[in-house]
């Protein structure tokens, strides 16, 4: 259980002489959670695109799932799942055909697409709506589907980007419902946000302030070393010190 | 390769799902086809005509008969004089005239030479020129036979013929003309739009994480345009010939062949604009107004590429459609081969070349 499924060691990436990331290093076992925090432009989203093998790193070394983030991008890319803010489903096509087409993407056959998708719709309650356009759903249907469409292909790590984005309390609480469900099956679940309540649902978080890792520990243990009463003042209290301007 | 026929599936529902576009699409090209060929048409026929017959003799009316017998006029009223006449054309009741004078007949006869006056309304100057050449035409041919046993030395009778396209048809000059249109609004304007959607919706990035290997996402996108593209050009090509009479003289594999290379060039372009934009609307924009007004007018389909400034004639030779244009046209109405046109096929080879170089380029920066 304490495999290491992610790993950076003094990871950097500069863009000329800007350094969007500096020097982070971390380790994140199978199965957990892993709150990654930081205001914006504290570097959060280029330290993610690195570890989805969408951009390399300038110096440092990082693995993924075993995998090298210099020399095994497609490997890692087969490897890992990813859902972004903005849920990344196609409106005009219907929920079993965004299905079929994110998972045929990853290689499943069209058997293992059909045998799988059955108990989802019925699990996510869509059953009656598997033929019913994506766009006609409503918001927090559409982030759950994004979301089991993101590790339907049983990835070993999930990154989500802000998953939770204009989504009510409620909606956001089954949303982390399904994460613990995910990270039961020991799906490693990496995710940013803005919400503070869901850094206190993390096994661990991590705060990024000027490309670099601030502070990384459980939420308790984060607000008994900052002598914080919640989530919200730990990060306040780091993120004053930022001198980068966020964007 | 499965994964790759399951994008293309993909892209197919995104075309047919949206209705409205496709019906666009398809039928935008038979529409156009089908306006040029019988709406817009820059031939002239039947122009109303008035004249003034000061003559009054046998050769005089034999003169006007002939003009009303061609196809370009029609005799609409004879006025006594030219205020007469002026009033006409002033009401546009005419838009061309002929004064005949009182010694027309007479010094035909006796000298073998004569004058009319030809006068044509030139605040459309293109019509009143080609007017003024019918005219002159029908005058011509009058005028050989009336002298015939005359005995008139060192008579030089000039004989026209208008190759390739002996009735002067426009069809002969849009056909071409709405093919480098419709290809390049169909595979350079879909395609970006179709490639930038998917960054606006943030679904790109989806696929930029997935194994998928961009240049698969980006040809996925392309083949079903490339396929739409081959529906449109045998649609346009069946209209030309069996509704619109034009020919196609040359080799059909040649002009199928070219079509797909303007095609590939189109889409290209398409990719460019998508990897350089970031909004639906800004592709849009720059596919109509840096691609499609371009081709319109400096292909040479609606104003000839020859009667423009030197700049804007050099410039005229960026424009894909330019050489486009002079290869269907070559190959469909004068039916010449590659033999011919293999310095266009060249530039347009050499230009596919360069767009997807830099499209690729550019796509991969972006990934850096």
């Amino acid at each position: 259980m304490n495999e290491y499924v992610i790993t950076a060691e003094n990871l950097t990436k500069s863009f000329g002489d800007f350094t969007a990331v500096d020097r982070i290093s971390f380790e994140v076992r199978r199965g957990e959670i892993f709150g990654f925090l930081g205001a914006n432009g504290a570097g959060k989203t280029t330290a993610m695109r690195m570890f989805c093998g969408l951009i390399l790193p300038s110096s440092g070394k990082a693995s993924i799932g075993g995998f090298d983030v210099y020399r095994e991008t497609e490997a890692i890319k087969r490897n890992i799942g990813y859902m972004s803010q903005r849920f990344s489903l196609y409106d005009d096509l219907t929920v079993q055909e965004n299905i079929n087409f994110y998972a045929g993407i990853y290689g499943m056959s069209r058997k293992a697409i059909r045998e799988k998708s059955a108990p989802l719709l019925k699990q996510l309650g869509l059953e009656a709506e598997r033929n019913a356009l994506v766009g006609s759903l409503p918001l927090g249907w559409k982030q759950k589907l994004s979301f089991s469409v993101a590790i339907f292909h049983e990835p070993k790590i999930v990154f989500l980007d802000e998953p939770t984005g204009g989504v009510d309390p409620i909606t956001r609480r089954e949303f982390w419902q399904m994460i613990y469900e995910a990270s039961d099956r020991d799906i490693t679940v990496f995710v940013t946000t803005h919400y503070m309540d869901e850094a206190e649902y993390c096994h661990r978080v991590s705060v990024m302030v000027d490309g670099r890792i601030e502070a990384l520990d459980t939420p308790g243990g984060l607000k008994k070393s900052h002598g914080a009463a919640s989530m919200n003042e730990v990060f306040l209290q780091l993120a004053r010190k930022a001198k980068r301007k966020g964007d | 390769m499965k994964q790759f026929i399951n994008f293309i599936k993909k892209e197919f529902i995104h075309i047919f799902r949206d209705r409205r576009t496709l019906f666009i699409l398809i039928g935008m090209p038979m529409v156009q086809i089908l306006i040029f060929g019988f709406a817009l048409t820059n031939e002239v026929k039947n122009s109303r005509f008035g004249y003034i017959d000061l003559s009054h003799d046998e050769l005089s009316q034999r003169l006007v008969a002939e003009m009303d017998a061609s196809n370009y006029f029609e005799a609409a009223a004879e006025f006594a004089d030219r205020d007469e006449m002026e009033g006409a054309f002033r009401k546009g009741r005419i838009s061309f005239g002929l004064v005949i004078p009182d010694d027309f007949s007479g010094s035909f006869h006796s000298t073998g030479g004569t004058k009319v006056q030809l006068i044509a309304d030139a605040s459309d100057p293109n019509i009143a020129n080609t007017l003024v050449n019918y005219a002159t035409a029908v005058i011509q041919d009058m005028a050989a036979g009336a002298s015939q046993g005359l005995q008139i030395p060192y008579v030089i009778r000039p004989e026209t013929r208008m190759l390739y396209n002996p009735q002067l048809q426009g069809a002969y000059n849009f056909v071409p003309g709405v093919m480098a249109m419709v290809l390049l609004l169909v595979c350079t304007m879909m395609t970006a739009l179709t490639i930038v959607r998917e960054k606006e919706n943030g679904t790109m990035e989806v696929l930029l994480v997935s194994p998928v290997k961009p240049i698969k996402i980006i040809t996925a996108k392309a083949v079903p345009y490339l396929l739409l593209s081959f529906f449109n050009i045998t649609s346009i090509l069946l209209l030309s010939v069996f509704v619109l009479n034009v020919p196609i003289r040359g080799s059909l594999v040649l002009l199928f062949s070219e079509s797909v290379l303007f095609t590939l060039v189109s889409l290209s372009l398409g990719l460019l604009i998508s990897s350089a934009t970031a909004s639906q609307t800004a592709a849009m924009f720059i596919s109509l107004v840096g691609m499609f007004l371009p081709t319109v007018m400096l292909s040479g389909f609606m104003f000839p590429i020859e009667n423009m400034p030197l700049p804007l004639q050099i410039i005229s030779n960026l424009v894909p459609a330019k050489w486009f244009y002079i290869i269907v046209r070559s190959v469909m109405i004068k039916g010449t081969g590659l033999a011919i046109v293999w310095k266009e096929t060249l530039i347009l080879l050499a230009m596919l070349l360069f767009f997807m170089g830099m499209a690729i380029k550019k796509f991969k920066l972006r990934l850096a």
